[in-house]
């Protein structure tokens, strides 16, 4: 299959296997591309891509508008904080005086669940998810992934743990779809007030244990703590979440193997994990995913880009 | 003669005519290393370069001429792909899938010689001249290929080193099988 099965990457619930395993050789590919004395192809070259920042973004952001550069494509960026959307812009309205302006994609942040959904639904472009409020960050979970692949060879049958706020985290959720999907096993661990209801329902597993987890784990993905999605006190302070849920050296070396550590930044450091488990060169793959995500979004935009028909 | 069968159950009568055996091969690879060895000598400053997918096999037999037959070592040999630099992008009725790039040295001020099994239309070539420019700029390119499909071209492209030179008709296709993929070695002409 040279072809993904969708029009939009909306969120990994939407696509299945055949599609990573297209993803993930195309971005191959592409690895190799980036590590090259001159890291761009021409391909996209009569393609315009917009960025639709909503929410904050550094790393997702960085690294979309990269892939879409080293894709020879034009590339708008578009922030919130500094257009009309303060004004009182409707999102419709902003994607469409976007579009008059001949975008073929969108990349789009936004912080509510659905808001790439709906746009894909009413705007004639080719709509990438880059994070929806709570709900799904597809490309974050594929690079999470291919960095999984990448280091232990495939993703299947492996045992992943995904540490932290699981209720407010949509790296998790997209996490889950895609693990689940190339056949590997789940849990989850954190405090119960942040580990939602019937997520057993996905087919993973939950423990509040934080050895026991990562006892049982090949990898840990760590979430951050979302502070500016919480509306209520779901732990009693930042202190006891650390001694409970966090990360350092002496527990990892307490494990009877080695595990590999994941996080999908920003990192609070100090909180679910500590400097010298964030830096270890030997068990931390953090900067990996980093790298990784360039060529997983290079793979994303010219698969879906080859869909687009010329006119 | 050959039938084959389309997935919608209907035959077709494909023709298939031999247009190099072989032994043919064998002769023409054998010539092709020569020809090499006339304008390189030793290979100190020369790379090959395979393109991907089909040239590969064409460069590395001739690489192991070059080696066993001929005892030149160190013979640098790159394959690359050339699918993200295609002037078809979006163009073609169904994707073109990438293959693997493996240059794991510079082209700097070295002389390239491009590898390819048939040159047609030479829009692969033009593509291959643009990628190749990402490892660095070679003091000079030359192309190598099997067989050349004359009055084709859709571009100024000329081989250096040609095996065989054909006229086909335009539908008409030259594929070339090989041994280690195709189980054996021969050129044909196949009615589209």
């Amino acid at each position: 299959m040279s072809q993904l099965s969708v029009e939009h990457l909306l969120g990994i619930k939407h696509i299945n296997k055949a599609d990573i395993d297209l993803i993930f050789k195309t971005a191959d590919h592409f690895k190799e591309v980036i590590n090259r004395p001159i890291k761009k192809v021409p391909s996209l070259r009569d393609i315009t891509i917009a960025n639709l920042f909503f929410e904050n973004s550094t790393r997702t952001r960085l690294s979309f508008e990269l892939a879409e550069k080293r894709l020879s494509a034009d590339v708008v960026n578009f922030s919130a904080s500094q257009s009309s959307v303060t004004k009182g812009e409707t999102l419709i309205d902003t994607a469409n005086n976007i579009l008059s302006m001949k975008v073929d994609i969108i990349v789009m942040r936004h912080p509510a669940v659905g808001a790439c959904d709906f746009l894909s639904q009413h705007v004639n472009a080719k709509i990438v998810n880059a994070g929806d409020g709570t709900h799904e960050h597809p490309t974050q979970a594929l690079l999470d992934s291919f960095s999984i692949r990448e280091k232990l060879g495939s993703v299947e049958g492996k045992k992943i743990v995904i540490v932290g706020d699981v209720l407010h985290s949509r790296v998790a959720l997209s996490n889950i779809y895609a693990l689940k999907l190339q056949g590997a096993e789940v849990k989850v661990c954190g405090p119960k007030t942040l580990i939602p209801k019937y997520i057993e329902s996905l087919g993973v597993s939950v423990e509040y244990d934080i050895k026991k987890a990562l006892e049982w784990c090949d990898v840990a993905n760590v979430l951050r703590v979302q502070n500016e999605r919480m509306d209520i006190n779901y732990f009693p302070s930042t202190r006891e979440y650390t001694q409970l849920f966090g990360i350092n050296k002496p527990l990892l070396d307490s494990l009877s193997k080695k595990i590999l550590i994941m996080h999908p930044g920003p990192i609070n450091r100090g909180v679910e994990l500590t400097s010298d488990v964030a830096d270890s060169a030997d068990q931390s793959i953090i900067l990996n995913q980093v790298e990784n995500g360039v060529a997983i979004r290079m793979a994303i935009i010219y698969l879906l880009a080859q869909q687009i028909e010329r006119n | 003669m050959l039938y084959i069968c389309i997935p919608n159950n209907v035959w077709y009568i494909m023709s298939k005519k031999i247009l190099l055996s072989s032994k043919e091969i064998h002769i023409i690879l054998h010539r092709l290393a020569c020809q090499l060895i006339e304008n390189h000598t030793n290979f100190e400053n020369t790379v090959l370069i395979g393109i991907q997918p089909r040239g590969t096999y064409l460069a590395e037999r001739l690489v192991s001429i070059l080696e066993n037959e001929y005892h030149i070592q160190n013979v640098k040999l790159g394959l690359l792909d050339i699918t993200f630099y295609r002037d078809d992008f979006r163009r073609r009725e169904t994707p073109s899938e990438a293959n693997k790039t493996n240059i794991n040295f510079i082209v700097e001020d070295k002389k390239v010689v491009f590898i390819d099994d048939v040159l047609f239309s030479g829009r692969s070539i033009r593509a291959a001249l643009t990628a190749i420019q990402s490892f660095g700029r070679p003091s000079e390119i030359e192309l190598l290929v099997l067989i050349d499909r004359r009055f084709s071209r859709h571009l100024p492209i000329q081989p250096n080193y040609r095996g065989s030179q054909v006229d086909v008709f335009d539908e008409e296709k030259v594929t070339v099988h090989w041994q280690e993929k195709d189980g054996k070695d021969a050129v044909y002409i196949v009615n589209k």
